[in-house]
């Protein structure tokens, strides 16, 4: 293995995840001063929401619409600001190092180093909400994210009979430059309730206001011109034997429809991706509004683990404008406790951040109650897979909680559920659902997957080339 | 079924899949060169042995795990390389042989 010295290390603050939040925080560190590293799964900079936004083969990038055209600017600041990138660098581990400092367990090119920082800002972003139907595992269905993620780096599309399904602003905006990249869609199953407009309607002044209310009216505007959409769609299933082949819906009160379709794509919105957080120690707490696990943080972004703190969608979802005002806040604290600058200092320069944060996360609440989705696709029934990697049912999960599993830890030792490669993000959230059902308790009382390093399947070659430091054993022997 | 958009002006590599030549634009990743070439179903589940292909193309689910050169990673993360030998459709892992 290469040795730490061409990693750089020790630094200052190392920031996880190269999107909008973790390229502000790591600008804003360096450009104070801060000896900074920013380290990504991916090959280039831009996380997920400004995928390839220095590369992408499109003809016309404009068919991503003018939100994507932002990530530029943010990705050129971070170049420019002196700030060390490692890309192709998955994080497994964050904890307590030696002396005050935070260790970092990182994998590169297939070998494993630690390294150490005295702060880290995790900027991790998000992850798609499960979307638990019958055949979701077939080939052919896909995350409608991932088929963004395909438009934006590679410049395919879904062709054939393609067909939409969920909820969920990033759902009519892929919809939306599908349409635009020359794509056709077969049918849009929209499945958020009737219902969730009247609540939305509560926080509708805060959204007028903001910037999504033009842009999203335009765009759904857009996917209604160009797709059949079919509002209310209460059930929802994926047929298929090798391959998906249909798919069959029911609408509220109508018996059930089939179509024909090669592609399915699913989504219903977006969670924190909180593996790394939660193995590291820090507190969550469940959030009834954004139905999901979030770690505690303070405005700072500081969670409950001392010296580490969360940027951006990974400490809550409120957008891409909104993490970067989010990890530039995280940058200023960073910069105080590091003694750079003084907590006035910190406060006077953070006022127009917060300004900033208060106008991007405007609407939010509005967009949260329209897009919530329902229950009918959160708790699975019957043969539904919940755990694709070790391919455990909803029925089962229901089964051991009549046989007395408490939660779902208990539950890894009933039917390894959330034990497989993908560590729970494909079923956390509907594997704690079910059994807070199952159980009569809230989502709070029943919990998250306890999680622990290594957050991503390390092999055993990159392990053992770890040397064998105090805090290398500490990594592993938790 | 995915289909290119634009006729690329990225160099075009060819990549050996299960023993066939496929092509590829240089930079894409390994996952969107084999969607392009109309292969859904990249392995088989580790318990049933069920058809298995992408899903989040973004390095979580895990789902598009093929064989690269001899070890078994994440399709979506790797970025396609002009002579690359790729094999699809490994399933459940055996301690024998």
């Amino acid at each position: 293995m290469s040795s730490n010295r061409e990693l750089g290390d020790p630094y200052e603050l190392v920031v996880v995840g190269a999107g909008p939040a973790g390229l502000a925080a790591a600008t804003a560190a360096a450009g104070l001063g801060i000896n900074t590293v920013l380290l990504d799964e991916q090959s280039s900079l831009g996380g997920q929401i400004y995928r390839a936004i220095e590369e992408t083969p499109l003809a016309d990038p404009a068919v991503l619409g003018k939100s994507y055209g932002r990530g530029r600017l943010l990705v050129r600041s971070f170049v420019a600001s002196g700030a060390r990138h490692i890309p192709g660098a998955s994080v497994w581990h964050v904890a307590e190092g030696q002396g005050g400092c935070l260790t970092v367990g990182l994998s590169v090119g297939s070998a494993a180093h630690m390294i150490e920082a005295r702060r880290v800002i995790l900027a991790t972003g998000a992850l798609e909400r499960p979307f638990p139907i019958p055949g979701w595992t077939l080939p052919g269905v896909l995350a409608a994210g991932g088929a963004q993620t395909l438009l934006k780096s590679a410049a395919i599309v879904p062709a054939g009979y393609v067909v939409l399904a969920g909820t969920g602003p990033l759902l009519w905006l892929f919809a939306a430059q599908m349409l635009r990249a020359g794509g056709r869609i077969t049918a849009f199953l929209d499945t958020a309730s009737v219902e969730n407009r009247r609540a939305a309607l509560a926080h509708l002044p805060g959204f007028l206001a903001s910037s999504y209310f033009r842009e999203g009216l335009d765009l759904m505007r857009a996917v209604r011109r160009g797709a059949q959409v079919v509002r209310g769609v209460k059930a929802l299933v994926a047929h298929g034997t090798e391959r998906l082949s249909e798919v069959a819906f029911r609408r509220l009160g109508s018996t059930e429809e089939r179509i024909p379709a090669d592609i399915l794509l699913l989504h219903q919105g977006v969670v924190p991706d909180l593996n790394l957080a939660a193995a590291a120690g820090c507190k969550l707490t469940w959030d009834e509004r954004q139905l999901a696990f979030l770690p505690v943080t303070d405005r700072w972004g500081a969670s409950s683990v001392e010296g580490i703190a969360i940027a951006g969608d990974g400490a809550g979802i409120m957008g891409s404008e909104a993490a970067a005002e989010r990890g530039r806040l995280a940058a200023l604290d960073a910069a105080c406790r590091l003694g750079r600058i003084t907590q006035s200092d910190r406060d006077r320069k953070a006022a127009p951040v917060a300004k900033a944060l208060a106008r991007a996360t405007r609407g939010r609440a509005f967009l949260d109650a329209l897009f919530r989705p329902t229950r009918a696709f959160r708790v699975p029934e019957g043969e539904t897979i919940v755990c694709r990697c070790e391919e455990v049912t909803a029925r089962q999960v229901r089964e051991s909680a009549a046989f007395g599993c408490p939660g779902p830890n208990q539950l890894k030792a009933f039917l390894r559920a959330g034990m497989g490669p993908c560590q729970g993000r494909m079923c956390g959230l509907t594997v704690s659902a079910l059994l807070a059902e199952a159980r009569g308790v809230t989502m709070g009382e029943i919990g998250y997957f306890r999680l622990r390093p290594p957050v991503k399947p390390l092999t055993l070659s990159e392990l053992a080339a770890l040397p064998a430091t105090p805090a290398a054993m500490e990594a592993v022997g938790r | 079924m995915f289909r290119r958009t634009v006729e690329s002006t990225a160099a075009t590599i060819s990549l050996v899949v299960d023993g066939n030549e496929v092509r590829a634009r240089a930079g894409e990743s390994l996952a969107a060169a084999l969607l392009a070439e109309g292969l859904l179903s990249f392995r088989r589940s580790a318990v049933s042995g069920v058809p298995r292909g992408p899903w989040c193309l973004m390095g979580a689910c895990f789902e598009c795990l093929v064989t690269i050169d001899g070890a078994r990673q994440r399709a979506c993360m790797i970025r396609a390389v002009d002579g690359m030998h790729i094999e699809t459709g490994e399933g459940r892992r055996r301690l024998l042989p």
